[in-house]
């Protein structure tokens, strides 16, 4: 793992220097193959979204006719799709259920990170297992009550059953994210005279922004990937982009309209992709905050 | 310590209440129904309300037993619900110990270049969130497209493969999709533990004579096992709750269908039976867990919190 960090001043005699190369070039080749796996589907996600229909299956690396029109395609209602409908009812349910979990869960992740008290790793164990619990375990009941309560095709039946998943996310993100950061200043304001509450908002939550933050984005795209809870409980008016993308419908019932499917997902995509590779650090820190330590 | 208790609870009783009314309730009504039996049209053409089951739900399931029409139970015919219970089973665990295994030794090997230092390695980072940030949905759409016979796949390979279609390769279908798109996220767990071995050992390990298998079999692997034990039970369950994935890109069929998929299936013709199915599998998944922090010493509460510091 170490063969790179070679220091430059160190001479090298010639043999030396091309093994250093040798095992560069390796590097290089296996990063490669990485990149490509990773990023190949997704270009042909993108490229197919500017081909036009009559050339869904060509080949080529680069769309031979570029075209608009697949996204034109992808917000039209004539074929019953709801696309735009849909992108709204996303966003909405993301945000609210990000802001809740944010909310409510800053604190719980204060307490736990901060604070010494009883059941702590009881707490701790009760949030991780929500966080791994399966969302078919919860549809079941909740299809009966909304469906009794006249909610299915309502926001709160989907923004309620997403904090399942993402609060207990928000909390051990955040959890992870303050125990690293200098608590020493809160003591310090401490001794200038502020009470603990004072010190939480005037020093800490300063401090504690760029992780709200992350965790903010790490929750908001947990809500937007839903699939399981929105394609059971909503409908035509609260489906939710993966949902709409999930069942498209073309022109006729047996063709798959590939080339607006494709359009559809590069607009859902590429936003949180572009967010993504911007706040790469951050987000790499807050999806393995709870893995190791 | 008193005082903190005090303001421990108050800070922690809104996400507690929160998690108690949005997991807690449905899951112990799920509980309480799957006791329950389906309500049945009667001879008369109503409803009748089911009533206390007692376990005979689960054993419906267990048994693969559908109601006569004679008024006993049978064994479920071919294709119904009822007969798929231990192929979705099998299908759940096939599927999980497959992409597991895949992602976890694709991750490592992505995880150990990562972990390199070269120019661009941002650049590499960076394309490895790619796939993760994908909406499953988006993902199973886009590999259905792939795998479409006329697709891109079939024509690079120069293959006709019905990838969807037929069993073997829906199966792989879906392997190939979800190890696409998930062994990201493990490469950055294991990198995450990579990282937290310091570069001393290593070189005191070179100087001593040590072979980069010897390294990486005696300091790697047992510095980065409690990390990849983590990633390994967090991939493990996510596995078994799969669901976006085979329900899109093959709705199920073609021996693809996973025992989320099942209970979906389920719901709209019985609550109460899609109640114990629903429990089943949640008990597995819990089982499964348990295990693993019992046996393999995934300790994921330990990990997360950091230890027992304070």
């Amino acid at each position: 793992m170490s063969t790179v960090a070679t220091p430059a001043n160190v001479p090298l005699n010639p043999k030396a220097s091309r093994q250093v190369q040798w095992a560069q070039g390796r590097t290089y080749f296996q990063a490669l193959i990485i990149v490509l796996w990773c990023l190949a589907p997704f270009y042909w996600m993108v490229a197919t979204a500017f081909r036009p229909t009559s050339a869904t299956f060509e080949t080529t690396l680069w769309p031979t006719a570029p075209t608009w029109e697949n996204f034109v395609t992808a917000f039209s209602t004539e074929r019953g799709n709801h696309f735009g409908q849909a992108l709204f009812n996303s966003v909405l349910v993301g945000v609210v259920v990000t802001l809740i979990a944010l909310l409510v869960g800053v604190f719980a992740a204060y307490a736990l990170a901060r604070l010494n008290f009883r059941f702590k790793f009881v707490v701790l164990g009760i949030i991780l297992g929500a966080s791994m619990f399966p969302g078919v375990a919860l549809i079941t009941p909740l299809f009966e009550l909304f469906s009794t309560l006249g909610w299915i095709g309502q926001y709160q039946a989907l923004i309620i059953p997403n904090i399942s998943f993402v609060l207990p996310l928000t909390v051990y993100t955040l959890v992870s994210f303050f125990r690293e950061m200098p608590w020493e200043l809160e003591e310090a304001a401490r001794m200038d005279g502020c009470t603990q509450g004072q010190a939480f908002r005037k020093v800490i939550m300063p401090l504690a922004a760029p992780a709200v933050f992350t965790t903010a984005i790490l929750a908001f795209i947990a809500s937007w990937n839903e699939f399981l809870i929105a394609s059971q409980l909503s409908d035509q008016n609260t489906q939710t982009v993966t949902v709409a993308i999930a069942s498209f419908s073309g022109a006729l019932p047996q063709q798959e309209p590939y080339t607006a499917v494709m359009a559809a997902g590069t607009i859902v995509t590429v936003p949180l992709v572009i967010m993504v590779l911007v706040f790469q650090r951050k987000i790499v820190a807050g999806l393995t905050a709870g893995g190791v330590k | 310590m008193k005082q903190q208790n005090r303001w421990a609870f108050w800070l922690l009783v809104p996400t507690l209440i929160l998690i108690a009314v949005v997991i807690g309730y449905p899951v112990i009504s799920a509980i309480v129904m799957s006791f329950q039996r389906d309500p049945v049209i009667g001879p008369d053409g109503f409803f009748t309300d089911g009533g206390f089951a007692g376990f005979q739900n689960y054993l419906a399931w267990f048994f693969q037993q559908c109601p006569a029409a004679s008024g006993g139970t049978q064994a479920c015919p071919a294709g119904t619900l009822g007969a798929q219970f231990w192929s979705a089973m099998g299908n759940t665990f096939f599927f999980t110990i497959v992409t597991v295994t895949l992602e976890t030794v694709i991750g490592f090997w992505m995880a150990v270049i990562m972990a390199r230092s070269f120019r661009g390695r941002g650049l590499l980072r960076a394309a490895v969130l790619v796939p993760w940030a994908i909406p499953t949905a988006v993902t199973a759409k886009l590999f259905f497209f792939m795998f479409a016979f006329d697709g891109v796949i079939n024509k690079t390979f120069g293959t006709a493969i019905l990838w969807t279609g037929s069993e073997w390769p829906a199966k792989f279908a879906i392997i190939i999709a979800d190890t696409w798109k998930t062994t990201p996220f493990m490469a950055l767990l294991i990198l995450a533990g990579l990282q937290m071995i310091p570069a001393e050992v290593y070189e005191a390990a070179k100087v001593d004579g040590a072979s980069a298998w010897q390294r990486f079999r005696m300091i790697t692997l047992p510095m980065v096992k409690p990390a990849l034990m983590v990633a390994i039970l967090f991939r493990t369950l996510d596995a078994l709750r799969m669901f976006d994935l085979p329900y899109i890109l093959t709705g199920g069929a073609n021996g693809t269908t996973t025992l989320s998929i099942l209970v979906v299936d389920q719901i709209r013709s019985g609550f109460n039976l899609a109640s114990a199915l629903s429990t089943i599998t949640f008990v597995v998944i819990f089982l499964v867990a348990f295990l693993f922090v019992r046996f393999l010493g995934a300790n994921a509460v330990q990990s997360a919190t950091g230890g027992k510091k304070k």
